[in-house]
């Protein structure tokens, strides 16, 4: 136990440090939701109209972006090598590594989603549930990315190859949390859509951390 | 604790091209092995599997009856690539390495006072020379007590004086009943039984 809370103490260190972390993914998600209303008219309405939807698929985005080194640098290093030396399981170890990657980049960018969407709009009652969606579907696009991040390990521009690999897994959190956010500012029912957004994310952390596993094991081996 | 390493017979291929077949090594307490042979013969390639990392395509690496995934916990593991995060501090890494190895709280100060690392402590890894940071690597072996030491390399940034130095911890490591396997081009600074790889 100790052993998962040093690894984690160190995961979030580094991914919280130079080089990436909490300011480069909220900025990155800045600079998109502002290239929103450049790119479609700045039209209240019109605006209005998708700010909880864009909010949400910018943040994909800006969690695809720091995915790219979840592995890559630990297999680089050797660390990979020396983290299997141990009685943790591999499989733990990359739950761990996709915590405090939701740590490090998940939480800012969720606490920064309800002002990206309010800026571009979005009533401000929606506040909650962006935050709640941006909550678990932060820890469902950092467990799946994980997967695109192992299976892309050694491969010669491998940060590409994970944000195809990863992409078409963030389909159902997207259209989840988005339908619940739309349902919501249109008065309808929204708890379904947030409900299977949750279960989304329940078998993201229960089934990703397997294949992440066996993915860097192929990869060392 | 692992009483031997037994390796029976075992082959092991990269990208698609056969090492070596046929290997036979055994290594009980107190010995130590030093590995040879040409570039891409296959040492690291050996070290790995032992490590566990490499299946082999044929043989059998034996532990003296500790199953595979319970001898990987008595095994530290050295190679050039030595997990250290040039952004950390050298005492960070350290301590997280030893208590991830499961040594004692205060054993990385030991460690590193035992291989003159104390003024260094506070640096950033990438701060270090080559030789400094291979003896940071060294100290986790020190600070988290297994008894197989798996060595890829070891000397190869270290100076003379520190090769000597590294040499009678090696010694001190085999009079407490340890195994050492070294892949080696210079000879080990002790005696040790010599096996070339890839003929």
């Amino acid at each position: 136990m100790s052993r998962v809370r040093a690894l984690l103490a160190r995961e979030t260190a580094l991914a919280w440090g130079k080089g990436g972390g909490p300011m480069v993914a909220v900025g990155f998600y800045a600079g998109v939701a502002t290239l929103l209303p450049l790119a479609v008219g700045s039209e209240p309405e019109r605006l209005a109209a998708i700010a909880p939807g864009a909010a949400w698929v910018a943040l994909a985005l800006a969690a695809l972006l720091s995915l790219d080194r979840l592995f890559e640098r630990d297999y680089e290093d050797g660390s990979l090598d020396l983290l299997t030396l141990s009685p943790v399981p591999l499989e733990i170890i990359c739950a761990v590594k996709c915590l405090a990657q939701w740590l490090a980049t998940g939480l800012p960018l969720a606490l920064a989603a309800p002002v990206a969407a309010i800026a571009l709009g979005a009533s401000p009652q929606l506040s909650g549930l962006v935050i709640a969606c941006a909550l678990l579907g932060g820890l469902a696009f950092s467990f799946m990315g994980g997967i695109g991040a192992a299976l892309s390990l050694g491969a010669r521009r491998g940060g590409l190859l994970t944000a195809v690999i990863v992409l078409p897994l963030f389909v159902p959190p997207v259209i989840f949390g988005g339908g619940a956010l739309a349902s919501l500012d249109s008065g309808l029912p929204w708890k379904a859509g947030f409900a299977l957004l949750g279960a989304y994310t329940a078998a993201a952390v229960a089934l990703g951390p397997l294949a992440m596993a066996a993915a860097c094991r192929n990869a060392l081996s | 604790m692992i009483p031997e390493v037994s390796i029976q017979s075992l082959a092991l291929s990269r990208g698609g091209r056969q090492l070596f077949s046929r290997l036979i090594l055994k290594l009980g307490a107190g010995e130590a092995v030093a590995l040879t042979g040409r570039n891409g013969a296959g040492k690291t390639s050996l070290l790995r599997a032992i490590a566990g990392l490499i299946a082999p395509d044929e043989g059998v690496i034996a532990f003296g009856g500790v199953e595979p995934a319970e001898a990987r916990e008595a095994m530290h593991l050295l190679g050039h690539l030595d997990g250290l995060k040039s952004s950390r501090t050298a005492r960070d890494e350290l301590s997280f390495w030893t208590g991830f190895a499961g040594g004692a709280a205060d054993a990385p100060e030991a460690a590193a006072a035992r291989l003159d690392l104390l003024p260094l402590l506070d640096l950033e890894v990438r701060r270090l020379s080559a030789g400094q940071r291979r003896r940071l690597a060294l100290a986790r072996l020190l600070a988290a007590p297994r008894p197989l030491w798996l060595l890829d390399e070891p000397l190869s940034p270290l100076d003379s004086e520190w090769r000597g130095r590294f040499g009678q911890i090696m010694g001190e490591h085999l009079s407490s009943g340890g195994m050492i396997l070294a892949a080696v081009h210079d000879p080990l600074p002790l005696a040790a039984r010599t096996v070339e790889i890839g003929r």
